[in-house]
């Protein structure tokens, strides 16, 4: 049961519900009311659009774009009559990130009607939901509600009975990082290596299989049907000027109840972490934290009273990211903390541009070497000016800068202790390893 | 494993969902190996290029490109360890280290159990951080992780009752 907020909430309350993933038990709770006023009224689809646009929602995959000026971004069908296409973006593997799969194992109708009325919108004629392949429950629990849809007239041809037709078609990936950026997302879908694509063109000219297409993250979707019912304002109403809404925040590492909480654009991370999360575990003292996710620089825990909204969290010098907290106490070394980032970045990168190929395993190789006690005096300033070399907007897509980002936060927010490491070769004083006990066991498979 | 006129079958409707074919590739490549015991011969592969009409190299490429598809072969129970940032910050090294003791696995190169019943790999992060650490045992995620749990999944996994997931 998600715990009752000091806040008003929408997003996970239906979630605690038994049987919440049942189309009966999201009717009975108000479910496809949302698609049925959009469809009999019936809406212009450039009534859906605008009332998105208009709410300032932001997307919730890590780039806080707005939603409904992406949508705009299709091409006019009177002037271009190819095929249209919704890509749902559920390939959730930015580390730290944990909150897609809430909303698809516990309330996949919600995420289905968000579907189609964007489709309606965005005027698909077809929704694929890709989704990471070792969530196995997500792509079952979707997939049964899928089928529960249709045989309600919910998918498929003249959907509740209107000239409005839309298919839903789940797609497995198979566990690359890189399938989670857009174009390499489609790429994967269309049954290739996850290689991003050099954009332009974008998506919206030349998206799956050549045909317009728009790529939206879950959460940013699941906000729709909301938004269409409770109207702009309404939405408007919550967060802050720049950033509004609520969103998911996923919090992990070292707090007493890591979890996945909804909180309004914002709210004090400090409160996040002390009053939902129960603060920092073992009455240790807060060290670090990531604001969203790995790709974030990470902020020293003077910076804990940040609002947690894009605007704030920039001047901060981060970026919100996908709202995923990561909470470091004192015991560990930070640069052990970035190498396990480094490492998953080398590991992922897909190649294609030598800054991010070349650059990710450097970055790996020196973190890698610091941390093992064999770093050299100038090895901070190397990763500094590796990192200026891979970013910004330096390469095909953005995971170069998103390997480059948290190294320069690193070395600037957190100087002293980098320069230290390296220098003397031993982990901070009160640190504990987090790595392997040797090396030779660090091979991936 | 020649494919069988049911997967065969399973296939076609799967390309029906798509306006060109080979977008049924990976969900393909995923029912294969999970048929085959959890990996790809070369002879799924070919079979695999065959049914889209793709080259075989291009299909090993596909394979080879995605860290879930494995093209050598594993023992009975696959476990995936996640060692990514929210679990090493709980312990997944340690986690790591009490099952490579308890299997007899490593992960690296060869990271099958000498006995072959066990498979250890590193993965990265599985969307399960706020329920670290977890491991990964036939599609199923086993969250909140410590030693004495870990000995309970490996000891139904051991005597063959179907592990379930740790929630
Ligand atoms: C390397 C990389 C990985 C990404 N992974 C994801 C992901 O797993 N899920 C996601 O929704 N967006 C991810 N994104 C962002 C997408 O490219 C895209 O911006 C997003 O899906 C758009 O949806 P939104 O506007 O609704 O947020 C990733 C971007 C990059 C560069
Ligand atoms: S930036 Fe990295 S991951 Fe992105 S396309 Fe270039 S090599 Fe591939
Ligand atoms: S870091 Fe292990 S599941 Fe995300």
């Amino acid at each position: 049961m998600a715990p009752k907020m000091p806040w008003p909430t929408y997003l996970l309350d239906r979630v605690g519900l038994p049987d919440s993933h049942k189309l009966e038990v999201y009717r009975q709770h108000g479910g496809y009311a949302a698609l049925e006023d959009v469809l009999r009224k019936p809406w212009k689809p450039e009534e859906v659009t605008a009332v998105v646009k208009d709410s300032g929602l932001r997307g919730r995959g890590g780039a806080g774009f707005s939603t409904g000026l992406k949508w705009t971004f299709m091409p006019d069908p009177a002037k271009d009559g190819r095929r249209r296409y919704l890509a749902i973006n559920a390939d959730e593997s930015e580390p730290g990130t944990c909150k897609d799969r809430v909303l698809m194992e516990k309330d996949p109708h919600g995420l289905l009607e968000g579907c189609l009325i964007s489709a309606y919108a965005i005027r698909a004629e077809a929704v694929y939901i890709y989704v990471r392949g070792e969530y196995r429950k997500s792509l079952a629990v979707l997939q049964a509600a899928i089928d529960e849809a249709r045989a309600a007239g919910l998918v498929g041809k003249g959907i509740l009975g209107t000239s409005f037709d839309c298919e839903i078609w789940m797609h497995m990936g198979a566990g690359a990082y890189i399938c989670g950026e857009e174009t390499g997302l489609m790429e994967s879908l269309e049954g290739k290596r996850g290689h991003p694509r050099p954009k332009p063109p974008f998506p919206a000219g030349y998206g799956l299989w050549g045909q317009p297409t728009t790529v939206n993250n879950v959460e940013s979707i699941f906000n729709v049907p909301f938004i269409v019912q409770r109207g702009a304002e309404w939405f408007r109403s919550i967060g802050t000027k720049g950033s509004t809404g609520n969103f998911l925040c996923g919090i992990s590492g070292h707090v007493e109840r890591p979890g996945v909480y909804e909180v309004p654009m914002g709210i004090s991370a400090r409160q996040i972490v002390e009053e939902l999360a129960g603060g920092v575990w073992k009455g240790r003292k807060l060290k670090a934290w990531f604001p969203g996710g790995s790709s974030t620089g990470m902020l020293p825990a003077a910076a804990i009273d940040t609002p947690m909204d894009h605007d704030s969290i920039k001047n901060a010098g981060s970026m919100l990211g996908t709202g995923a907290m990561i909470v470091i106490d004192e015991t560990v070394s930070l640069v052990e903390a970035e190498y396990v980032i480094a490492r998953f970045y080398e590991h992922e990168s897909c190649g294609q541009c030598s800054q991010c190929r070349e650059g990710t395993q450097w970055l790996d190789q020196i973190l890698h070497r610091i941390a093992r006690g064999h770093g050299r005096v100038d090895d901070p300033a190397l990763l500094e000016s590796l990192a200026r070399g891979m970013a910004p907007a330096k390469t095909i897509c953005a995971l170069s800068d998103a390997a480059a980002i948290p190294t320069l936060a690193l070395v600037k927010n957190f100087a002293a202790e980098v320069q230290e490491h390296a220098t003397t070769g031993r982990l901070p004083a009160g640190c504990v390893s987090i790595l392997a006990a040797q090396d030779l066991q660090e091979a991936h498979a | 494993m020649a494919l069988s006129d049911a997967l065969r079958a399973e296939f076609e409707e799967l390309c029906t969902h798509y306006p060109e074919r080979r977008a049924g590739l990976i969900p393909a490549l995923h029912r294969c190996q999970d048929e085959n015991g959890g990996w790809l011969t070369p002879e799924i592969l070919e079979d695999l290029a065959d049914f889209f009409g793709l080259a075989p190299v291009d299909v090993y490429g596909v394979a080879s490109f995605y860290p879930m598809f494995r093209l050598r072969p594993v023992g009975e129970h696959v476990i995936s360890v996640c060692h990514n940032i929210s679990c090493a910050l709980r312990g997944a090294e340690a986690l790591l280290e009490h099952i490579c003791e308890r299997t007899g696995a490593r992960p690296g190169l060869d990271g099958t159990s000498p006995d072959g019943r066990f498979t250890v790999l590193r993965v990265e992060c599985q969307g399960a951080c706020a329920n670290a650490p977890m491991v990964e045992v036939h599609g199923e995620y086993h969250e909140d992780l410590d030693p004495a749990k870990v000995d309970r999944l490996l000891a139904e996994l051991q005597s063959g009752a179907p592990a379930r997931g740790a929630r």
